[in-house]
Order: structure tokens, then sequence, then C-alpha cells
């Protein structure tokens, strides 16, 4: 059976870090970081890559349109 | 003078609003009735442009919503207007300040009746200071024309578009009841095409018609958040408004050459006053009359001129005094100047004018 | 297969979601987590895959919505708050084959916007209205909107909206979808994945209708305001669906086209 395989970018500086993302992905991929942008919202970054199958939850309810999604199936 | 082969026509002044609009290629009419302008929006609905021009004629559910369909309009770079009355216009001044500060074109006529209030349905001049001071928010200007006759009415009607358009402001047609309501000739103005969306493109490319491919897009607004940005566009309607005031000085001198006195008045108390003039004058006075057609732009330089040879102005407004601020501010104090005013809908007769004149500027 | 590193998947050709080129690169001006940014998304998600973008002219209120013309390149008009559908029916009604859309808020539309958005759709002007939802005026920091729900607070009800003082919440599309001329009203969200789904194509259904010349359609689109209603983003999102979903349910309330 095919599996897919995603990823995520994330525009940081966009990010307002507001967790909806983090809530929305099903696989936990996501997590606000320690770090903080240059506005000083601490952005949104992967913390479990490979767990990414590219569903786009992230990135439909980001108020910012920071995310970008790939995937591939194998 | 217009050529004699041209049509003679017997209209109200509002139905030559109407005939003018059409003829000079206005795109769209929003408005709401009120007396006694209704015959405007009813001269059009009866003309039927859409089916000749292709001009929108549309009944709005309120004054307020009429002038922001004119600024909706008038963001597409399209010639528009609307008409009304006192209390009508006053609900219009949230509308007109956007439209100056967002810098737009668009004509408003307002065919003023008594006030305050509900006030009356006969003819006042009492909305001077809102149309010439700024009615709404904000410092702002508007040209103001004031026609004296049906054919005025006519004629500024097609001016005030041109100056809408020359200087981006909204620009007010300030007529009073009776030259709204009377009938008189005219000959109305020619027929000028509507201009189509390329010339619009070309020639306000502020439009927002749609943005073309690989272009900016096109805002429509009068916010700006940082002061330094809102001063900038006040310095640029401000620099406008000078040069309005310098290009765009409108009036006209009735027996003023030789005279000792000047009446100085505005559209029907301007005919009051002519009338006036003949009676001085076979009285063995030297009156004239000054007649302001811009309104703002204010004839003060002709004001000026006159007061350094006149003995003293007598003001005559269909109202408690407003313009007469504006003539003692030109006159500054050189001469006398006194005022004689009806209000609420009362209309002085010649004979009221001429006994002001003699008994305040010359017993 | 485990051997793909992301350099592997992040590459054009894996692209499965990708910001729409109408919404543009400046940061918004929203709070974090602002439904704004999703309809503003929505928005240019449509106006792109219908091609649009040259024939669409959109009308900003007064209100938070107030700089939207700064993200969405398209041409926009800004209106005086409440005025938005006297402007779009003058713009539509001689511009005829453009998209024309209004954006406003709950105090712009149900409040002082209400006779120029009542009689525009009883006029049936084509045009589409989105209709943002928060039940509070989020950008003068907060204050009770016709839409508040009862015992809600706002700084202008600071112990809850009172029925006997400030009367009931205003259902408007309710109550537009009663006239003749609107053809379409439909209430969305965009707090999960499959709210946003389908609020994009409710989005993409009411510009279509607008060009058919059938009338007016209405997106309604219940929103959070989390920094006014002092709330996180996620607990902003539950507190949405437990509370304003039983006076303001989700669905289609009119298409007399798909009918």
């Amino acid at each position: 059976m095919a599996k897919l395989i995603g990823s995520i970018k994330v525009d940081i500086q966009k990010c307002k870090g507001c967790d909806l993302c983090v809530i929305a992905c099903p696989l936990d991929v996501i997590a606000l970081s320690k770090d903080a942008n240059s506005k000083g919202y601490n952005f949104a970054h992967m913390i479990n890559p490979d767990a990414c199958n590219g569903c786009s939850a992230c990135a439909e309810v980001c108020p910012e349109a920071s995310i970008t999604v790939y995937r591939v199936r194998v | 003078m217009r050529k004699g082969s041209e049509e003679i026509m017997l209209m109200k002044g509002n139905e030559a609003i109407a005939h003018a609009a059409i003829r000079c290629g206005c795109d769209g009419y929003f408005g709401y009735p009120i007396t006694p302008q209704s015959e405007v929006m009813e001269t059009l609905m009866e003309l039927e442009p859409w089916n000749t021009t292709g001009m929108v004629v549309l009944q709005a559910e309120s004054e307020v919503a009429s002038i922001n369909m004119v600024y909706g309009a008038a963001g597409c770079g399209k010639k528009v207007m609307t008409s009304s009355s006192s209390p009508g216009v006053s609900l219009m001044q949230e509308g007109i300040s956007y439209m100056a500060g967002a810098e737009l074109p668009g004509v408003i006529v307002n065919v003023m009746r008594g006030g305050p209030g509900l006030g009356t349905i006969q003819p006042s001049q009492a909305d001077y200071f809102q149309a010439v001071k700024g009615g709404g928010h904000g410092d702002y200007k508007m040209p103001t024309l004031a026609p004296a006759s049906v054919q005025e009415m006519a004629d500024l009607t097609v001016l005030a578009f041109d100056l809408a358009f020359k200087y981006l402001t909204p620009t007010m047609l300030l007529a009073d009841g009776i030259i709204g309501q009377m009938m008189e000739k005219v000959v109305l103005p020619p027929y000028q095409p509507r201009l189509t969306e390329d010339e619009i493109r070309a020639k306000y490319p502020w439009a927002t018609l749609g943005k073309p491919h690989g272009k900016k897009p096109n805002h429509i607004t009068s916010l700006e958040l940082l002061s330094e940005d809102m001063e900038n566009l006040n310095k640029r309607l401000q620099a406008r408004y000078r040069t309005l005031e310098k290009e765009e000085v409108r009036f006209e001198e009735i027996a003023c050459e030789d005279a000792d006195y000047v009446f100085v008045a505005f559209g029907i108390s301007a005919r009051v006053c002519q009338k006036a003039v003949e009676i001085a004058r076979s009285e063995g006075i030297k009156a004239g009359l000054l007649r302001p057609i811009t309104l703002y732009p204010f004839p003060v330089e002709k004001i000026k001129e006159l007061s350094n040879r006149v003995k003293g102005f007598t003001v005559i407004e269909l109202s408690a005094g407003q313009m007469v601020e504006d003539v003692r501010l030109a006159v500054n104090g050189k001469v006398p100047v006194e005022f004689y005013g009806r209000m609420g809908g009362v209309v002085p007769s010649p004979n009221e004018a001429f006994n002001a004149l003699k008994e305040k500027l010359i017993q | 297969m485990n051997n793909m590193n992301i350099t592997d998947i992040v590459n054009p050709a894996n692209l499965v979601y990708k910001k729409n080129s109408v919404l543009n690169d400046l940061p918004m001006h929203y709070c974090p987590g602002c439904s704004h940014g999703v309809v503003h998304k929505l928005l240019g998600d449509i106006i792109e895959e219908l091609n649009i973008q040259e024939q669409t002219i959109g009308v900003a209120p007064v209100g938070c919505a107030v700089f939207a013309y700064k993200y969405l390149d398209i041409d926009w008009q800004q209106a005086a708050h409440g005025r938005a559908p006297a402007l779009a029916t003058a713009i539509k009604r001689l511009l005829p084959d453009r998209y024309v859309f209004t954006y406003q808020g709950d105090g712009d539309l149900a409040a002082i916007g209400t006779a120029e958005t009542l009689h525009a759709c009883n006029r049936g002007e084509n045009i589409v209205i989105i209709y943002i939802n928060n039940g509070i005026y989020g950008m003068t920091g907060g204050q009770m909107a016709p839409t508040t729900l009862l015992g809600m607070k706002s700084t202008t009800s600071p112990k809850g909206r009172m029925y006997e003082r400030d009367g009931n919440p205003l259902d408007m599309p309710k109550l537009l979808a009663e006239l003749d001329g609107v053809c379409y009203v439909t209430r969305q969200a965009v707090h999960t994945v499959g709210a946003v789904k389908k609020c994009r194509r409710a989005i993409k259904k009411a510009f279509e209708y607008s060009a058919l010349n059938k009338g007016t359609s209405i997106v309604e689109v219940v929103s959070t305001c989390n920094s006014g209603w002092k709330m996180t983003p996620d607990f902003a999102n539950r507190w949405m669906v437990e509370n304003m979903f039983s006076k303001y349910p989700l669905g289609d309330i009119k298409d007399t086209i798909q009918a």
C-alpha cells in the first residue's frame, strides 16, 4: 500500500504563533518553537517531521497563509 | 451668447439639471425624493437615459445610500451625481467628507429649503455655510456653484462635473427652491458621449475598474493611519484648493462700473437685487450688483477691488446672514458692509432690498 | 522508502498546498489566530481559482477589516461605516460584468449599515456579501455588537448583554433570506479544516452565483475575536462552537439556484 510522506515549510516571519496549526495537525507534527521571530512570536515548526503525511490541515487553518505543504506518494 | 439656431425650451430649473446631466455624458444618478427637487429624478426616470446614453438612474433608500453610491461609482472613474434638498444634504455630509478625503469627483445638487430641522419646503439659502465651509468633518473645501436662472441650472451642472474631475473633488450645485421650481427658457448644452472604459482608464488611472494584468491594484480610500501620511494627504488637498481659488473664481457684475453702492447676492437673491439696482438707479442712487457664481472659491479679490472704490456693500440672502461674513472678510473694514435677509422660506421683494440699502447704508 | 529526507520532499513537484497568488506577502495586521486571515485567504483562493483577479472589485468596511485592501491584490474601495452595499450597488450597476463583493463585520452590516444592506439585498444587487460575525466590535476595543450573545460580556455590556436592555442578538442572514432579491444565504465558519473547506466552497458558489444575475449572495462566517473575547485562539474556537453555533447554526439558509 502506498504511503504518503509530507513536509511543511513555515514562513516564520509571518507566523504569529497562534497555535491553530498545532491543534489542527492530526499527527502531532507541529509545535511552537521556543525561539521567537523578529516580531517576538514563537513560530510554528515541525517537531516530528517523520510523522507528517502532507494532509495540509495546518495550512488550511493558518490565518497568515504562512504554511506551504509538500507531499510524496511512495 | 448662444447661437440663434439652437432650440429654446421652457422648463423648470430642476428639469434642466436632469437634461443637462444626460447631455454632458453623465454615467449615473442616485437620489432620494425630497421637495423641492424631486423633479430632477422624476425627469430622469421619464427621459429613460439608460435607453439612449446608457446612463444609470437609481432611486436609493436614503440620502446616505445615495451619496455612497456616488462614492462607489466615482471610485470607478464614472461621472455621477446626486441631488437633494437641505435635510437630505445634511445626511450626505459624511459621504461628502469621505469623497473629499478619497479625492473622488462627483456632483451634489442642493436645492435649498428653509431650516433648521424639517423646516419648510419654501426656498432658502441657509445652507451656504454647510456648503462652502465644509459641512462634514475634517479640513476640506468643496467647489460650490450658485445658479441664478434655469439656464445656469443647466450650464453649471456641466461646469460642476468639469471642476469635479479637474480637481478630483465633490462639487456642489447650490440652488434654492425658486430656481429649482421656476420655469424659464433654456438652451440645453450639446450632447457629449459618455467616456468608454478605455478612456476612463487612460484619463483616470486611479479608477477601480478591475486591476489590469501586471499592474498594481487601485485603492480608493481616505484612510491613512500614520499622521505624517495623513498630513501629506491634507497638504495635497490644500494645494488643490489654492489652485481652485486662483483659477476658478466666477462672478457676474451688473452696473458696478460707476456704482457707489454694491449689492452682493447669489441665486434668487441676485435676481431680486437686479431689480433693486434698477429701482435705486431710477431714484438717482448709483447701485450695482456683484453676483458670485462660485461661492467657493469666493470672489475675494473682486470684492477687495470694489471696496477701494465704492461707499458700501449690502448683502441680501435668504438666511440670517452667512455669505455676508465672507464679504466682510474680503472688505476687511474698508467700507461698511450691511446685511438684509429673510428666513424660513420668505423671499424679500426688490423694494425691501432697495430699502435695506437706502436705510442701512445711505441714511 | 524511508530514505527520503526533507529536501527531497520540499520540492515544487510535490507541492500540495501553497498560499494563493492574490493574497500578497504583506503581513496582515490582525491579531494572532484571527478568523479574518483565513477568510482573506479563502477569497484569494477563489479569485485565483475562478481567474477573476482582473474583474473583481472589493469593498472594504470600517472595522478590523478596514485594511483588507492591503492584502488582496485586486482593486478595492474602502467604504464609510456600514455603506459598503451602497458602494457595491453603484459599482455593479455601472460595471455589470465585474465581480463585486463587500466584506463587512457585524457592526458594519447588522448595526450601522442595516438599511444599506437590506435594500441592496431587496433590490437583488448581483453582488457577494461576505459577513464576518464575531459578536463584538473588535477594532474599537470589544464593545457590544448587535450580534453579541445574551449574557456575553463586552466593554459596553460588562455584566453581559441583557435582553431587557439590549434586545436579542440580531440574525441578519435569516432576515435577509426572506427577501426575494437574495438567491443564496449560507452560514459558515473557519475553525476546523472541514469548516474551512466548506467555507471555501460557499464563497466560490457565491461568486459564481453573482455572475448569473439572479440576486444577492450572502456568506456569513461565524468567527472568533480571541483578543476581544479575551481568550486564546484555540479556546475562542471552542467557545464559539459551544456558544455561538446554537444561536448561529452553520449551513445553507437559502439557495434558490441549486434548489
